[in-house]
């Protein structure tokens, strides 16, 4: 660092920069405040009261974790716990009892998150962890869709299809509208498409994720879904609206852990999400399939970024490189 | 095998020092698909012990005659018998059992419990040495298996032994009690596949912290030690054999 007149020679990092894993979490967090405000709006102050028991639990869980039973240096500070809740709560209907959504943040920060190391090497995303694990353990709950609008009383009442549930079913469809402010059902935080776009372009301003993981992501599920319905466009608008897909595209497929460093895994990880879900959707038992194909590529990850390594400068070609040495 | 121990120490090794689930990692796969329910893994523990008890003394009085080449074969041979035997029973008293349990009963024949210590105790000891290690290796594997379905089937299913009666039913036909039902929601994954390597881990780690403050190593996957072909091994004390390579991985894992 050059300090006015004196030239320090120091050890390696030479070129320094302000952001931390504080302030890329706060980024995200800031991001997500728009589909946090939507989910509100749509699904009644329950939503904010799940959104707040989850991130709640999660600190919780991080800080009592690292200090009781792992006897480490506690990383609560960074602000990650409260995305893993956020993220984690965006996942669930806002009818969901609150013991449940504890449930999942134990399950997603103290077995998928510490139990693995903590932050930085836990092998899957522990939100989608928690949201599968949840899915698999409470299938009423977890499939018991508030519709909008219904304010605070009556949950049980209020419950109907999400719209991936009815385009399997070929029932009627919300209006598109609709689907594209998130005045639908479905989970809290997936519904408003427009607030998670927002989110997803603060993001990639910040420069805390590049666009080439949701772009790659969604970019094959339109291109999957109009050769499935053989060109039908409003069959493939409402395939790519509905469901969890961007929420996942933006939010989650772009963890730092578990997605690739290099650009061209990025690209084979979004397609291989974009595959799997619309694979999932279109030939599966289950309607919605974007939080098992990231945790699927998320366990490939290192597999890709192990053969998408960048080679160094100089270095030859492979196939001369065994030529010459056959030669000699 | 040097030194001669006490047959009390036959006995009672197999129960918690040598476990053979959660100390030798034998036998994981019947133990993560059985431990479901306890009704299931008591019935598994149960019959998986009297072929271990039967098979043991069998083999035992047999191990002068056996050829060493074709041991093996001759061990399932003696194995398959006894597990047929007690297959054949369990359909005739407690059908629901062999319901429940499936293709894992006839699977005991493969069980690597059994072939364990059918290679590694019975084949070189007497008869009644044979016989107590095998009952405390049968008590240690349903302690395991037990421990484990408790856990898994309070939280996984909201029930205590549900079920029993079809156990009990065969000592007293009258009991109608069938075990404890407490919860409406359970977390239901714990009865599936990956709650079982779940629990699994945990328990393994609860033992291994156990031994650990005993002043015993930790349970190992890999290694001579607890594996029941290491006295014919080919490659067991060469640089090639599982210790070897343990002992390897350790040093990187110290130097790094």
């Amino acid at each position: 660092m050059i300090n006015g007149k004196k030239l320090f020679v120091s050890a390696s990092p030479h070129v320094r920069s302000k952001s931390t894993t504080q302030s890329i979490m706060l980024d995200v967090i800031i991001a997500m405040i728009p589909a946090l405000i939507s989910s509100v709006v749509f699904f009644g102050i329950r939503a904010l009261l799940v959104t707040l028991v989850s991130v709640v639990a999660c600190v919780f869980f991080e800080w009592a974790v690292r200090k009781f039973i792992l006897k480490k240096s506690n990383t609560v500070a960074d602000l990650s716990a409260v995305v893993t809740g956020m993220l984690l709560a965006f996942n669930l209907p806002s009818s969901i009892p609150f013991w449940m959504v504890i449930v999942g943040d134990l399950f997603a920060i103290v077995i998928v998150k510490q139990c693995f190391g903590g932050i930085g090497q836990n092998f899957v995303n522990p939100a989608i962890a928690g949201r599968i694990f949840m899915l698999l353990s409470f299938s009423d709950a977890m499939s018991k869709w508030p519709l909008p609008g219904q304010g605070i009383a009556e949950f049980d009442a209020a419950t109907g299809a999400t719209p991936l549930v009815s385009l399997a079913k070929n029932e009627a469809l919300p209006s598109f509208a609709d689907m594209v402010i998130g005045n639908r059902g479905g989970s809290l935080g997936e519904t408003c498409i427009i607030a998670l776009v927002i989110g997803g372009i603060y993001l990639v301003a910040r420069k805390v994720i590049k666009p080439t993981i949701p772009l790659a992501f969604i970019g094959t599920v339109a291109v999957v879904m109009l050769i499935a319905g053989k060109g039908d466009l409003e069959y493939a608008a409402y395939q790519l609206l509905s469901g969890g897909l961007f929420l996942g595209a933006i939010f989650m497929a772009t963890d730092y852990t578990t997605s690739p460093l290099t650009s061209k895994g990025k690209v084979i990880f979004g397609i291989g999400c974009g595959l799997f879900t619309c694979l999932i959707r279109l030939f599966g038992s289950l309607p919605e399939g974007v939080s098992y194909s990231i945790i699927l590529m998320n366990v490939l990850c290192p597999l890709i970024e192990r053969a998408t390594t960048p080679k160094p400068f100089g270095t030859p070609k492979k196939e001369k490189k065994a030529k010459e040495e056959a030669k000699a | 095998m040097a030194e001669k121990k006490s047959l009390g120490y036959e006995f009672s090794k197999g129960i918690i020092k040598e476990n053979p689930v959660l100390r030798l990692v034998l036998g994981t796969c019947p133990t993560l698909a059985t431990s479901v329910s306890v009704t299931n893994s008591i019935g598994m523990g149960i019959a998986a012990t009297l072929v271990l008890m039967c098979s043991n003394v069998v083999i035992s009085l047999l191990r002068k005659v056996i050829p060493s080449k074709i041991r093996i074969p001759a061990y399932i041979v003696v194995i398959a018998s006894f597990v047929t035997i007690v297959q054949m029973l369990v359909k005739a008293f407690v059908p629901a059992l062999n319901d429940a349990l499936g293709v894992y009963l006839p699977l005991i024949v493969v069980n690597c419990i059994i072939l364990g210590r059918a290679e590694a105790f019975a084949g070189k000891n007497s008869v009644p040495a044979s016989f107590l290690d095998g009952l405390g290796m049968g008590i240690g594997f349903t302690v395991a298996l037990v421990i484990m379905a408790t856990i898994r089937e309070t939280i996984g299913s909201g029930t205590f032994m549900d079920g029993i009666s079809s156990l009990t039913a065969v000592v007293a036909p009258n009991a109608t009690w069938n075990g404890f039902h407490f919860w409406e929601t359970p977390v239901a994954i714990l009865t599936m596949a990956p709650g079982g390597f779940l629990v699994f881990g945990f328990v393994m780690a609860a033992a291994n912290k156990l031994a650990e403050s005993k002043g015993k190593p930790a349970a190992q996957l890999n290694g001579c030690q607890g594996c029941p072909m290491a006295h014919s091994c080919a490659i067991a004390n060469t640089e090639a054999s599982c210790d070897a390579k343990a002992k390897e991985e350790e040093k990187e894992a110290s130097e790094s």
